[in-house]
């Protein structure tokens, strides 16, 4: 069969599958709707979690970003996953407690202020619609890539799929196509990765081929790496870059942006009980683990397998001609692309740049807007680099990789069989449809319960609310397709301003609630505006006001940060500003009243959490 | 706050803050701090800071917080503040 056959097969079984869940698990009340009934099992809301938690970035991008970055990139895997340390010490069993619907929800009553509740809901509709952004790219970029239909037709097949399962089924519809979508996303991670590391080490567990000796007897897989990267001119793989303090606060924002990022809150809501909240969170990290420490190994061989498949035995390069096929299927997607700068008809890489300005390639194409090509049939690119040697590199570097490719074509690289390739493609629009859709309930319940019943119409009915929640994500998922269609500039600047904002005001006002009984209405609303601003300021004063091009006051180096702290990395420092003036805020102002305090003692215990509901 | 939920709160204070202790060392101290003091020490072909930055201080999370959710049930018991 032929591999567009068998993607058809898997991706459509796929759907077929949400959408049968769809309607079978229909929410009939706003219970359902925004928290499942709180009727979920620990173990199958940990599997629902990991599934809204691994975005498209997780399952595409993060291997190719350890691939290329190597030890330094330990940051994201420390950071994706130590934030669920904190969450179920500090917020997870606490906010079950509570036993609400939403985030913001909690933040109004504890801080008995509607201020309080719409900067919740603000800070959290600007985290979660610049997050869904990605996954509606990444919807459309899988589609494109794997089916090679247009960007715009695979957005909108992913945004009518999301929209079936999610307006009918609310949470309780979302937590079971997760549970589907994290079983086809996990074995479709796994399975190449089992192969690779069993032909490059013969150790079938990628996480103890890591470690292993390489199976052709030229010794352990990472100082082979090591060196092989040494001789092109790169940095050890294993060997720190950055700095340690950079390191320390990025995975830091990491973790409390982690804790804090509402659609992943909320799905703790979800559990029958405060005990299971607590478990629950550690069977969320199982599931999320199984694929964060599968990563690293997928991103070392990958990178020494591509090496090798491009440099040769003999380490001089490889003729174009005589590449192996995925080389040219992944360049006539633009994520790889080569410029013979030495006039040798072979591919070389090396460290350095091919292609000039920015790095990437420009393709050039025919009047009848085909893919221009050259002697060999590599496609034509108009902007080749000087072709000079890096420091240390045997040769120019002649080829453009991008980071996703050590993902998507890993099965290819590894020489799998196509039902393998097409699981890949099913599993990439597993991750970013299920990450979409819990983002996408936030965004809905915020506006249809605390906005539009907490705020604006206290007086309508269930049913009216349900109907509001419904047309909310409705409209949630209209928006979030434009946007993913039209990305605004600073969609590739999400990460830092959604965990930039959860770390520095979500987090600190949810933990503070909970741990700090004096604290105040004003002390919050103060700390939170403050991490939320602080944090704002430093990421626009390098990356342009709004993020718009050129409205940086200062370029965005390594020189210019305050003490070497990346923009990225501010979100830590931002919730540290936020507790510092909420503490200083609520000390010169009157304590809160008595009932809030009670509440909060309330919370702090179990007992009594299993009949609480919405209202 | 009653006397013996006091209690509570304050032995829940303690087991996680000893918890997190060891959250910031397997991840902040030995991940990134010490890495390359540890990475003298090799366990098989990986050097032992490295591998706790990208495996260990995730493997040891997830011993945290089942540790952490059974010793808050025994606790729950203890101070008869339990569900059901």
């Amino acid at each position: 069969m032929e591999l567009q056959t068998w993607i058809y097969i898997f991706v459509g079984g796929t759907f077929m599958l949400y959408i049968g869940i769809a309607v079978w698990a229909r929410a009939s009340t706003t219970s359902e709707f925004y928290v499942a009934g709180k009727g979920i099992h620990p173990v199958a809301n940990g599997m629902a979690t990991a599934a809204d938690w691994m975005s498209a970035a997780s399952f595409i991008s993060m291997a190719g970003l350890i691939a290329f970055k190597g030890y330094d990139a330990s940051v994201y895997l420390m950071g994706w996953t130590g934030g669920y340390v904190l969450l179920a010490m500090l917020l997870a069993p606490y906010l079950r407690k509570f036993g609400k619907f939403t985030v913001p929800e909690f933040i109004g009553e504890r801080y008995y202020s509607q201020t309080a509740r719409v900067v919740a809901v603000i800070c959290l509709i600007v985290a979660s619609i610049t997050y869904v952004i990605g996954q509606m790219k990444g919807v459309g970029v899988a589609f494109g890539r794997f089916l090679e239909v247009d960007f715009e037709v695979g957005v909108l097949v992913g945004m009518s799929i999301v929209f079936v399962y999610a307006v009918l089924g609310g949470m309780k519809g979302i937590t079971y196509t997760q549970i589907a979508q994290y079983c086809v996303l996990i074995f479709a991670y796994t399975i190449p990765a089992i192969f690779i590391s069993l032909t490059l080490t013969g150790n079938p567990v990628p996480q103890l081929g890591l470690g292993s000796e390489l199976a052709d007897g030229s010794g352990y897989m990472l100082a082979k790496l090591d060196t092989v990267m040494m001789d092109l001119g790169f940095k050890a793989y294993t060997v720190q870059k950055g700095t340690s303090l950079n390191m320390v606060l990025l995975t830091l924002s990491l973790m409390i942006g982690t804790a804090g990022l509402p659609h992943v809150i909320i799905r703790f809501f979800t559990v029958p009980k405060v005990r299971d909240a607590r478990a629950s969170a550690g069977w969320a990290l199982v599931f999320i683990a199984i694929l964060y420490t599968t990563a690293p190994a997928v991103g070392s061989m990958a990178r020494l397998n591509m090496i090798n498949t491009v440099n040769g035995v003999d380490s001089q390069g490889t003729a174009y001609t005589a590449l192996p096929s995925w080389f040219k299927r992944w360049e006539n997607t633009g994520l790889l692309a080569w410029y013979d700068h030495n006039g040798d008809g072979k591919v070389q890489h090396a460290a350095g740049k091919a292609f000039g300005g920015k790095g990437k390639p420009s393709f050039v194409a025919n009047d009848d807007g085909s893919a221009k090509r050259g002697g060999y049939g590599e496609r034509v690119v108009s902007n080749p680099s000087d072709g000079g040697r890096a420091t240390g590199a045997p040769f120019a570097n002649e080829i453009y990789v991008d980071r996703d490719i050590m993902v998507l074509a890993n099965p290819e690289i590894a020489d799998l069989p196509f039902w393998v390739i097409a699981l890949v493609a099913a599993g990439g629009l597993a991750a970013a449809l299920s990450t979409a859709a819990g983002l996408l309930l936030a965004i809905s319940s915020a506006i249809s319960h605390d906005l539009l019943k907490g705020i604006f119409r206290p007086d309508i009915s269930e049913k009216q609310e349900l109907m509001a929640g419904r047309i909310a994500m409705a409209g949630a998922i209209i928006v979030a397709g434009y946007l993913g269609m039209n990305p605004p500039g600073f969609a590739a600047q999400v990460v830092a301003l959604a965990f930039g904002l959860a770390a520095s005001s979500i987090f600190p006002a949810l933990m503070m609630g909970i741990f700090y009984k004096k604290m105040n209405n004003t002390g919050a609303v103060a700390g939170m505006l403050s991490g939320l601003g602080s944090t704002l300021v430093y990421i626009f004063v390098y990356k342009g006001w709004l993020f718009i091009p050129g409205t940086n006051n200062l370029a965005n180096t390594a020189d210019n940060w305050i003490m070497g702290i990346q923009p990225e990395s501010f979100g830590a420092v931002g919730a540290l500003i936020n507790f510092v003036v909420a503490i200083i805020v609520s000390r010169v102002t009157a304590a809160p009243p008595e009932h809030i305090q009670h509440l909060v003692e309330d919370i702090r215990v179990p007992k009594g959490a299993g009949a609480a509901t919405g209202h | 706050m009653s006397g013996s939920s006091g209690e509570y709160w304050k032995a829940n204070i303690r087991l996680v803050s000893i918890l997190l202790v060891i959250w910031f060392v397997v991840s902040y101290l030995f991940g990134i701090i010490l890495v390359d003091t540890l990475n003298q020490i090799q366990i098989g072909g990986v050097g032992l800071g490295f591998w706790f930055a990208q495996q260990g201080s995730i493997f040891t999370f997830l011993i945290l917080i089942f540790v952490y959710a059974k010793k808050m049930n025994a606790l729950d018991r203890k101070f008869n503040v339990h569900e059901d």
